[in-house]
């Protein structure tokens, strides 16, 4: 279990999602005649302007509204991402310049599949929790890319979110710990230069994400001495409906506790971003004394588990910058075509 | 585009970093060396709030060369809340639904890049206001 020597905790998050959706039945339209499941009704898509970079800078400002601190206390920049624009040349320095929080600060770019943003997060607890710095702006965001074809072009979608970890005192929720759990598991990569990723079909369900959620969820609650009723609300990474729905179920709660952080339907897989995004949908509801379970999940693999208890100034900070819930309805359909423009899925030379 | 300019601008792109003027207390954007509106040399740097109204548009279907990717777009003079004018590209708005008038947000967005090796330039844009757009 990770706990900092001094108490932590989120200071300020912030949401982004984009204004486009593409239905899931678009997908299986031009693809399988419309035959099949579909697992969401629609994710969102990042515009032509739009992207890693430009997403992080909004849902940063999110959070700085609502934490109301000096940004040239924030002593690290991080974004988890697996779509960095560049693949050399840091996001965060940008985000750090466009924001105020550059020069004397920590600035780095994390890979770990969709596991990169509760990986800063974590790194942050630790900066805060030694008082090596007062601030550190996590961020997860994503543009995920599926294959034109694939199962995962009916999820891979584009959004996250971005948090300022301070010292508790100062927090909106605080973290009681976390607790990390990874393997060397081949379920889903993608090699340098390549486009789009490959997946290791039988691998996705069982030895990847349910052994790494579930295991670090169980492990921290052990380890904390709680179990599911202590919790109100649990966010888990959600790749589709079914897989949270489905390891909620085991680690023992119920449907009412996974609703109000389950987006996947609505805006799809934002890798990255996905229980970021999440718990940021439940700090919008959450009332002081609530608990949160959150457990992240990344391919290659592992998981990150949160233990999040809400304090009292939750309620005064809310209302400083959009809801969750206001991006999502924030919304313009677009057809394959549209989303082969924006996506450039098309190559013009 | 010249990397070195495009390098000294970043902060007014990403952030509408603005200047006070020490004598009159206007806003001044883009930043200068003398105040526009009573030519005293002395600033401060500050922050706008990114907020402002549609003043003028025109939608470019046919775009100068480096942003025919993003066509048709709208482009405008916005208002800001502070005073000052600037021009800049409309975005997540279709341009049936720009009126002048219309209140905007400022957002950081790519603006152009050189092709697909050269830098990505990210600069700010405006957009309907978000909680009025829901
Ligand atoms: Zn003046």
């Amino acid at each position: 279990m990770l706990k900092p020597a001094h108490d932590v905790g989120i200071v300020g998050y912030g949401a982004y999602v984009p204004r486009f959706r593409l239905p899931a039945s678009e997908v299986a339209r031009v693809w399988t005649d419309g035959t099949g499941g579909l697992p969401i009704k629609e994710k969102a898509v990042a515009g032509l302007d739009e992207d890693t970079l430009t997403m992080s800078v909004e849902a940063a400002r999110n959070a700085l509204a609502r934490a109301q601190i000096d940004v040239t206390q924030i002593r690290a920049v991080w974004v988890g991402s697996e779509s960095h624009p560049y693949a050399v040349k840091p996001t965060s320095t940008i985000v750090a310049e466009a924001i105020g929080a550059a020069p004397f600060t920590q600035a780095a770019d994390l890979e770990f599949a969709c596991k990169a943003g509760s990986e800063a997060i974590v790194m942050g607890m630790g900066i805060v929790g030694s008082q090596m710095g007062r601030y550190v702006l996590a961020i997860g965001m994503d543009t995920a890319q599926g294959r034109p074809g694939d199962a995962l072009e009916y999820t891979a979608a584009s959004g996250g979110a971005a948090f300022i970890v301070g010292p508790a005192e100062e927090s909106v929720a605080v973290y009681e710990a976390a607790l990390s759990h990874v393997t060397d598991t081949p379920d889903f990569w993608r090699r340098a230069y390549s486009h789009y990723p490959s997946h290791g079909h039988r691998f996705t369900g069982e030895p990847a994400y349910f052994e790494h959620v579930v295991s670090a969820g169980q492990e921290l609650m052990q380890e904390l001495g709680t179990q599911p009723s202590d919790y109100k609300y649990v966010v888990l990474h959600q790749p589709n409906t079914k897989f949270p729905q489905r390891a909620a179920q085991i680690l023992g709660f119920q449907p009412e506790q996974l609703k109000t952080g389950l987006l996947v339907p609505v805006i799809g897989n934002t890798y990255a971003g996905s229980s970021l995004i999440g718990l940021t949908a439940v700090l919008d509801e959450a009332q002081p004394g609530d608990r949160i379970l959150m457990v992240s999940f990344g391919s290659g693999a592992g998981s990150d588990a949160f233990s999040i208890r809400v304090t009292d100034k939750l309620n005064e900070v809310r209302d400083r910058a959009p809801r969750t819930q206001d991006y999502i309805a924030r919304r313009k359909l677009i057809d394959y075509a549209t989303y082969v423009r924006y996506r450039h899925k098309l190559q013009m030379n | 585009m010249s990397i070195p300019r495009n390098w000294r601008t970043r902060q007014q792109r990403y952030s509408l970093k603005a200047e006070v003027c020490n004598t009159c207390n206007k806003h001044i954007f883009p930043p200068r060396d003398v105040c526009p509106h009573c030519a005293a040399e002395k600033q401060s740097w500050t922050n706008l709030s990114g907020q402002g109204e549609v003043f003028s548009y025109t939608t470019m279907y046919n775009a100068p060369a480096g942003f025919e990717e993003y066509a048709p777009y709208t482009m405008a003079l916005v208002k800001l809340a502070e005073g000052p004018m600037v021009t800049a590209q409309l975005t997540d708005v279709d341009a049936q639904d720009v009126k002048i008038g219309m209140p905007v947000e400022m957002v950081t967005r790519k603006l152009s890049q050189e092709g697909e090796e050269g830098q990505i330039l990210y600069g700010y844009k405006f957009r309907p206001m978000l909680r009025e757009a829901a």
